[in-house]
């Protein structure tokens, strides 16, 4: 978000009495919302339906806001703002709007709390269900949305029953991801996130990025793979880091509970990434604390077989080897080889190894093949 | 790459060559998808039909190893249009009179013979990225895993140079790394012909600098790259430490690295899991994984930044830089009492000129692109802007080159090798990773359906496939992605070890191998027919 007063400006609004600038193109939610982040003061209009990094939508109704001189109210995601408007976003008869609203959306799922397990952003209609008071089940009734529980897949769980047809996922592929693999089939209460032929995802374009996980406000499509540690006691903490695979270098919030890692969300302000993700990096963490990786120290024994040691027996076994080597054939016969999946720290005390070391230049990394 | 990822989305025209980015590196695609989306022409060159060719204006789908003499076709159009961008050429760049002469005799139609491209193809590809208003190169190791890889960049850095795509938003030369952290061994040092930062051992004043900081001069030769280094095994090179990659399965010509490494005095092996490489270890070492262990990294745009652990070590697993200093004090080798991570990187930025602007606490945010000279300088996104760090751009003139080894009788067909979406390199990580299974559960290879039919194969069913060096058995799978005549495969599993039959050549300058070009035979097995 940029600065409010930078000389891009090209009006002003008037939002519940406060005059706020705006730049070309920003829409009403934009504009609020940008000068709520800087004055600390964040900006209170829901939203559902919406992603910043989409195109404005304006499905939920949930942004609607009273706008001078207009009959309805409008949504403040899709109207783009012109100088001298002057907006209430939060009178009696829009809130009450929002909490009709939201009553008639929460009729509709099967539940409104979900495990934050399920994705990014999975909490929101939760959290409006709370702010709103919308768990009043007046409309309880008719339902869209049917879960696919025949997909097996292991990375993305197929619960429709719990769509409130925002579109989210489609707009995500389509839009951030370029996939277009999710589409909608019917309309009203036949409304049917899908893919083409109907089908399992595996048989799509789908790629299991996960961008329509992550994007999904109520945790319809959501995070099969890390669900399957909800029962893991423990708050779910949000370590940032980039992502191990290749050389994009994503920004990831790695999701632990106690020292468990139970999952991977994409860091929504990465530099590199903007949110996005392959399903590499978003699926493919649970090698770290794999069964098979190595524990200790091991050093291969006179049955010419490896076993495990203590630290000590082992360093003091590997600095030998390259002192005999060299004592024997000379500084030019120890090499070294960094790795390019290891920290600068790993290159960077590896090259010094041979360099103070040995006098000598060899060392590479494993950029060659 | 010369300029930053976010860029991708801003050139009008974009050529794609020996990147197949949509599975490589997926999230930088979607920046090019949103560039063609918005209306920007896509060439792509690639012998494959890979899925960005499904999105591209114009396709060039070369035969395996040809690409200096595509480049050179278009360079000639570039030239014949009068689409070369003179007052660019003048101020920047050196040699233009002796290039242009020398392309002349290099018609599309004379590329035409070599790639199998069409020359109209070629006259339109080299049209559009001669008048682009930004034109930018985007590729990977289609590029740089031949035994010509240095004349393929060479060749792009000329096209580059002719239209002034370079040193300016949305255009540039951009090579896409592979690996999280490719770039950062490189800028750390884990060079044979560099110290920290990029400077030349092969300079007295840059030995002069690590010969104060050690008390001793180092060589002013270059080392050996590990190639050489792995033909020297057991002869000039004794003792090997590796850490953190899988050798056996990774580097083509799999028989010669096994013998090499099992032809030491002494080898240790720093790794997460007990790999293929590790397993023929003297000294097998437990490193700390990604998740575990904080650090710094570098991304394909320069972008420093910070790795954070989240959860405990596996075990007694250690930091690398823990590990290799505790060898290097035992060897009793001074200045390795570090006690973390940030105490290393910042003597690493103390010493490197691209980082000299940079430390631990700096970079928390990974706002920099490298060089950063200075603190409080704002890093450099774009390269080459204004003036070219060493002086002017130099045209090259480059002449075509066949593959190590071309097809014959014996083996008719070309096998090129590459990476899949799901998997990545052998497979230490995703292979343990739940689920990526269901998405790819074996190697497969890539052929023709017509291909499939006329060499007497069957869809899913078992071949051997041979080179001069291996051989390997490996499931047939039909499609169009593979042209006649060419086939594909990944070198992730183990158990069908692909790195038997590579290894034919290697570039003369990089030593980087011809992974991506390896003739073949293929007979169908007698338990699939």
């Amino acid at each position: 978000m940029s600065d409010p007063s930078s000389e891009t400006t090209v009006g002003s609004i008037e939002v519940d009495g406060k005059n706020l600038n705006f730049t070309a193109g920003e829409t009403i939610l934009e504009v609020t919302r940008r000068h709520g982040a800087v004055s600390g003061e964040p900006c209170k209009i829901p939203t559902l339906c919406y992603d910043e990094r989409l195109d404005p939508f304006g499905g939920c109704r949930m942004c609607v806001v009273e706008l001078e001189g207009s009959h309805n109210p409008v949504a403040s995601c899709a109207r783009a703002a012109e100088d001298g408007m002057v907006i209430r976003s939060s009178t009696e008869a829009v809130e009450k709007h929002r909490k009709t609203l939201l009553e008639m959306v929460c009729s509709e799922n099967r539940q409104v709390d979900v495990d934050p397990l399920s994705g990014y952003a999975s909490q929101e209609l939760k959290e409006l269900a709370d702010r709103y008071d919308a768990r009043s089940g007046r409309f309880a009734g008719k339902k869209s949305g049917k879960s696919r529980e025949d997909d097996p897949n292991p990375f993305i769980l197929r619960d429709y029953d719990q769509c409130i047809s925002c579109y989210r996922c489609v707009r995500v592929c389509a839009e951030q991801e370029g996939d277009y693999a999710i589409s909608v089939k019917g309309r009203g209460f036949d409304t049917q996130i899908t893919v083409e032929f109907d089908g399992h995802l595996k048989d799509s374009a789908c790629t299991f990025c996960g961008q329509c996980v992550q994007t999904c406000p109520t945790g319809a499509l959501a995070d099969r793979k890390a669900l399957r540690h909800t029962e893991v006691p423990g708050e779910i903490e949000k370590t940032r880091t980039i992502c191990t695979y290749c050389g994009v270098g994503c920004s990831v919030d790695i999701l632990t509970k106690g020292d468990s890692m139970v999952g991977v969300q994409p860091a929504m302000d990465g530099p590199a990434n903007h949110g996005a993700l392959c399903v590499k990096g978003q699926f493919a963490y649970d090698f770290v604390q794999h069964d098979e990786r190595l524990k200790t120290p091991m050093i291969r024994g006179e049955d010419g077989e490896l076993h495990p040691t203590s630290w000590d027996v082992a360093l003091d076994k590997a600095a030998q080897g390259f002192l005999d080597a060299r004592d024997k054939h000379g500084r030019h016969s120890v090499y070294a080889v960094a790795s390019g999946r290891a920290p600068h720290e790993a290159g960077y005390t590896t090259q010094k190894f041979i360099r103070s070391g040995f006098w000598s230049n060899h060392i590479d990394n494993c950029s060659r093949a | 790459m010369s300029n930053p990822l976010e860029d991708m989305s801003k050139p009008d025209v974009i050529f794609c060559i020996g990147t197949n980015m949509t599975e490589c590196h997926p999230v930088a695609a979607t920046g090019l998808k949103k560039a063609v989306a918005r209306g920007a022409k896509l060439i792509v060159a690639d012998p494959r039909h890979i899925a960005l060719a499904e999105m591209a204006d114009v396709v060039l789908p070369l035969r395996v190893g040809t690409d200096v003499a595509l480049l050179l076709g278009m360079a000639h159009v570039i030239d014949r249009e009068g689409l070369v961008d003179e007052a660019f050429v003048s101020e920047r760049t050196e040699g233009i009179e002796a290039f242009r002469e020398h392309l002349a005799r290099f018609t599309p139609e004379w590329a035409e013979g070599l790639t199998g491209v069409p020359a109209a193809d070629i006259v339109q590809a080299a049209v559009w990225y001669g008048e682009a208003e930004r034109g930018a190169i985007y590729y990977t190791l289609g590029i740089t895993e031949h035994i010509c890889g240095v004349d393929n960049v060479q060749s792009l850095s000329n096209l580059a140079l002719m239209t002034g795509n370079i040193g300016r938003e949305g255009t540039g030369i951009n090579p896409m790394r592979g690996q999280n952290n490719i770039q950062g061994a490189g800028d750390a040092g884990a060079l044979p012909n560099n110290y920290p930062g990029f400077q030349a051992v092969t300079d007295p004043a840059h030995q002069a600098k690590f010969a104060e900081l050690y008390g001793h001069e180092i060589d002013l030769e270059k080392g050996m790259t590990k190639v050489t280094a792995l033909e020297l095994c057991g002869d000039k090179i004794r003792a090997m430490l590796i850490d953190g990659e899988n050798t056996v399965v990774t580097d083509p010509d799999r028989s010669h690295c096994e013998h090499a490494l099992k032809s030491l005095d002494h080898l240790v092996v720093i790794d997460l899991f007990l790999t293929e490489t590790a397993a023929l270890a003297d000294v097998a070492l437990p490193a700390t994984a990604w998740g575990e262990t904080d650090g710094v990294c570098t991304n394909t745009e320069r972008r420093v930044q910070r790795l954070r652990a989240a959860v405990e070590p596996a075990g007694d697993a250690r930091p690398d830089w823990w590990i290799v200093s505790q060898i290097a004090k035992r060897c009793g080798f001074p200045g390795f009492d570090f006690e973390s991570a940030e105490d290393v990187f910042n003597e690493l930025c103390s010493l490197s000129p691209i980082y000299a602007g940079l430390d631990w606490d700096v970079i928390d945010k990974g706002e920099f692109h490298w060089p950063v000279p200075e603190r409080g300088h704002p890093g450099t996104p774009i390269l080459h802007q204004g003036v070219f760090e060493n002086g002017r751009g130099l045209f090259r003139s480059l002449e075509y080159r066949d593959p190590a080894e071309t097809i014959d009788d014996e083996f008719p067909v070309w096998l090129t090798t590459g990476r899949r979406l799901a998997s990545y390199h052998t497979r230490t990580q995703t292979g343990r990773s739940h689920g990526i299974d269901y998405l790819l559960p074996e190697e497969t290879l890539e052929i023709h359906p017509d291909d499939v039919a006329d060499w007497g194969l069957q869809d899913g069913g078992l071949c051997r496939m041979t080179s001069a060096r291996g051989s390997v058995e490996i499931k047939v799978a039909a499609t169009n992605r593979s042209p006649r005549g060419t086939v594909f495969t990944s070198f992730s599993f183990n158990d069908t070890p692909v790195n038997y039959l590579t290894g034919s050549g290697y570039d003369p300058v990089t030593q980087t191998a011809e992974l991506k070009v390896c003739p073949v035979r293929l007979e169908a097995l007698p338990e699939s027919l």
